[in-house]
């Protein structure tokens, strides 16, 4: 039994569980990091990573038993033939929905760290005052200027690139060298900022991909092939970056096939001893022991690790006392937007495919604006010159058909929109007992919506889309709203909230659970409100923060 | 079986009427033809081939043939077609076939290059009419399909990515603005 002792518990090992490794084991700390599925070993199992297009049988497509194995998956664009190992298999991992959401997951060391987007924003202090200025859900327990020097400290190590852009509602950071526009982005930026004269910009995208080296990790060498796992270390992952650090303080130790089933709750106590692990493989049940544990399983498997946990104290879980548990479920939605031609630029092009876009900050509701919804949008974009799949009007088949699109079509440019989704009690996920998973567990049922202040918003993200495209000078625009299921944005957030009272949040400004102060949950659970930027650099530093005051703790006796 | 004791046979079973031209095919031919897979038969690649070669023909650079698109088209249909679409795109060479029978009176590998360009021409208008009105519901048009599979099949397999267009496995670098001139290849 002695060898299940740690100082700490790390439960997932996505971009949540590698830092709270990282940060442990350097401060000393003898740590497990548990994960649920199989290990991705850096590089040697990045298995598609350096095939050509031509080595996919269906060149990257999906076939009809992918769509029939992948239920949720093939609802969207994640469903496809390069990088299928990494995502969750539905079939031993079901949920259930009573209003749709889309749960695109990644069971594997490294989690979604591997597939991310990697773009990577600070919340701004208008983000952080929100919920309290608007009277919405619950005040954040902390401020921007809380987070600030841990936003510094995370982007040091991961290595995110950016310009410094000087803008209150997108903070600027402790960023590399930005990637660069093309010569159209460059036009269409300068064109933005003589019309709007400041009150809207478009700027490079920040994104976590080395623009010059870093540790031993080699820049990006635009490839563009990052979500099959990047040989050369060139974007952020756990692999890349946190896992090997860790590893380096001989303190990890890593377990794949690990589920943790439940937190080991001592009510005398009020404090976790350890975890209660179930072996994906043997069916094997162990318990792991340890004076601090790091809930980082991403944001709704954290939030169902509770619900299992001490319930014979709290009937619905650890954390269920303040009603809160499970509830205020976020995402960001999008799939709106706009899109033209751009003329006047049929003698420029571009080397290299570029893993980063543009990015055009939030302006809506902030200075001066006021619209008849709360929050905002931001869009990313790119401009780029059609390729071969592009139409032809005035060619059909034959040879000048064919070597026209072995040159590059006319440049077009689009934007996307992601915005806000405030916290509703509403939106929740709760323990589906009818319903269980390979290993006999319940799973989640998902009951949630977009509502009206988002769909307001919705026009707005497509008309001003239109409004900055046509002052960019763009051509036959087009708009679009494909809809949208909560879930699509890959941004769950909340269910296990950050406040200030213990009766209506589960966690404190430190990201501790109230009802047990050894146990943090330092993932997107802990969102408060969402904002309307890509959330996981905020996980990242809100994840350092919580470890030096886990150890400040520890030391103190108080833990 | 050749095919006059076939025809005669199949004569004498139904009381001495041929009645068609499609139940001999049905009878006779299909045991013989070669399968490429459970979808198509090797002689229907070898005419996707013909298509595709025809929809991207060799210039200075290689065409669809030498990407093997006809064996890329049967691959694609039978994994990652739905039924009703694999349905449409099966029928659709039996009508293309009868589009060269109607116009040149002959099999569309028997026909010449001009012949086979001004008949995929015309299938290429009436699908893009065809698609331009038809509601997002209803099945797209046979050639369309086969046009799509073609450029995919092209330009994605490694003579297309490399010899048409420019293919980097690792750029090292991006460039943001680099001169072009007409004629320089995309990069893939």
């Amino acid at each position: 039994m002695s060898s299940n002792i740690y100082d700490a518990i790390v439960i997932g090992s996505g971009i949540s569980g590698g830092w709270a490794a990282k940060e442990l084991t350097e401060k000393g700390l003898k740590t497990i990091m548990l994960e649920r599925g199989h290990n991705i070993e850096h590089v040697k199992d990045y298995v598609n990573a350096n095939r050509g297009p031509w080595e996919f049988p269906h060149r990257g497509g999906r076939t009809q038993e992918m769509i029939a194995n992948y239920p949720v998956l093939q609802r969207d664009y994640p469903l496809n033939e390069t990088n299928l190992s990494y995502w969750t298999n539905e079939k031993e991992s079901p949920y259930t929905e009573t209003k749709r959401f889309d749960w695109y997951r990644g069971y594997h060391v490294g989690g979604r760290s591997l597939m991310w987007g990697r773009q990577s924003y600070r919340h701004s202090e208008y983000d952080f005052e929100a919920n309290a200025k608007e009277g919405i859900a619950v005040d954040w327990p902390i401020r921007y200027k809380d987070v600030a020097p841990w936003y510094s400290y995370v982007e040091r190590f991961a290595g995110i690139n950016g310009n410094q852009d000087g803008l209150p509602q997108l903070p600027d950071g402790d960023f590399l060298p930005a990637m660069e526009m093309n010569c159209v982005e460059k036009d269409v930026a300068a064109r933005i900022k003589a019309h709007y004269k400041g009150s809207r910009h478009m700027i490079m995208g920040r994104s976590a991909n080395l623009t010059v080296p870093l540790q031993n990790r080699t820049n990006c060498q635009y490839r563009n092939k990052c979500w099959l796992g990047c040989p050369f270390g060139g974007y952020f992952s756990t692999q890349s970056s946190t896992l090997p650090a860790a590893v380096k303080t001989g303190n990890l130790t890593l377990r794949p096939y690990s589920i943790v089933t439940r937190i080991l709750y001592d009510k005398d106590t009020k404090k976790a001893r350890g975890v209660e692990v179930l072996d994906a493989e043997t069916n094997q049940t162990y318990e792991y022991l340890a004076k601090v544990v790091f809930i980082c399983a991403s944001t709704l498997n954290s939030t169902w690790i509770l619900m299992n946990s001490a319930i014979e104290v709290w009937p619905d879980g650890l954390g269920s006392s303040s009603g809160e548990l499970g509830h205020n479920l976020m995402d960001h939605h999008f799939r709106v937007g706009a899109a033209g031609i751009v003329e006047g630029y049929e003698d420029k092009y571009y080397y290299g495919r570029r893993p980063n876009g543009i990015y055009i900050p939030r302006f809506r509701n902030l200075f001066n604006d006021k619209r008849d919804y709360l929050r905002g949008f931001g869009y990313q974009g790119a401009a780029s010159r059609q390729n071969w799949g592009r139409e032809v009007a005035e060619l059909n088949i034959g040879s000048e058909f064919k070597d026209t699109l072995c040159e590059p079509g006319p440049w077009r440019m689009g934007i996307l929109a992601f915005g806000e989704i405030l916290p509703y009690h509403e939106n929740k996920i709760s323990l589906d007992k009818n319903t269980k998973d390979k290993w006999g567990l319940p799973v989640l049922n998902f009951d949630c919506e977009i509502r009206e202040n988002e769909q307001k918003m919705r026009k707005d993200m497509m008309d001003d889309a239109q409004e900055i495209l046509e002052v960019a000078g763009l051509k036959e625009i087009a708009t679009y709203d494909n809809g949208y299921a909560m879930g699509q944005g890959i941004h769950e957030m909340g269910t296990a909230r950050m406040g200030r009272d213990p009766k209506t949040s589960v966690l404190n400004e430190w990201n501790q659970v109230w009802d047990a102060k050894n146990v943090y949950i330092t993932d997107g659970a802990c969102m408060t409100s969402g904002s309307c930027v890509n959330p996981s650099l905020t996980y990242m530093a809100l994840t350092a923060r919580a470890v030096n005051h886990a150890v400040g703790e520890l030391k103190k006796m108080n833990l | 079986m050749n095919r006059r004791e076939a025809l005669s046979t199949v004569a004498w079973l139904l009381g001495g009427t041929i009645i068609s031209a499609d139940l001999f095919t049905n009878l006779a031919c299909r045991p013989k033809a070669e399968k490429y897979n459970d979808l198509f038969t090797q002689e229907q690649i070898s005419l996707l081939d013909e298509v595709a070669e025809t929809i991207l023909p060799a210039t200075n650079t290689p065409g669809a043939k030498d990407a093997k698109v006809g064996e890329f088209m049967g691959l694609m249909v039978r994994d990652c077609y739905k039924p009703e679409d694999q349905k449409i795109f099966i029928n659709g060479i039996g009508r293309l076939e009868k589009e060269a029978e109607k116009k040149f009176k002959k099999k569309f590998s028997e026909c010449n290059a001009a012949q086979r360009t001004e008949l995929l021409t015309e299938l290429d208008k009436e699908q893009k009419a065809y698609s331009k009105d038809k509601s997002q519901e209803a099945p797209n048009h046979y050639f369309k399909m086969i046009k799509e599979l073609t450029l995919l099949g092209f330009f994605t397999s490694e003579v297309g990515a490399t010899k048409a267009l420019r293919y980097v496995s690792v750029p090292g670098r991006y460039d943001g603005c680099i001169p072009y001139k007409k004629g320089d290849r995309a990069f893939s």
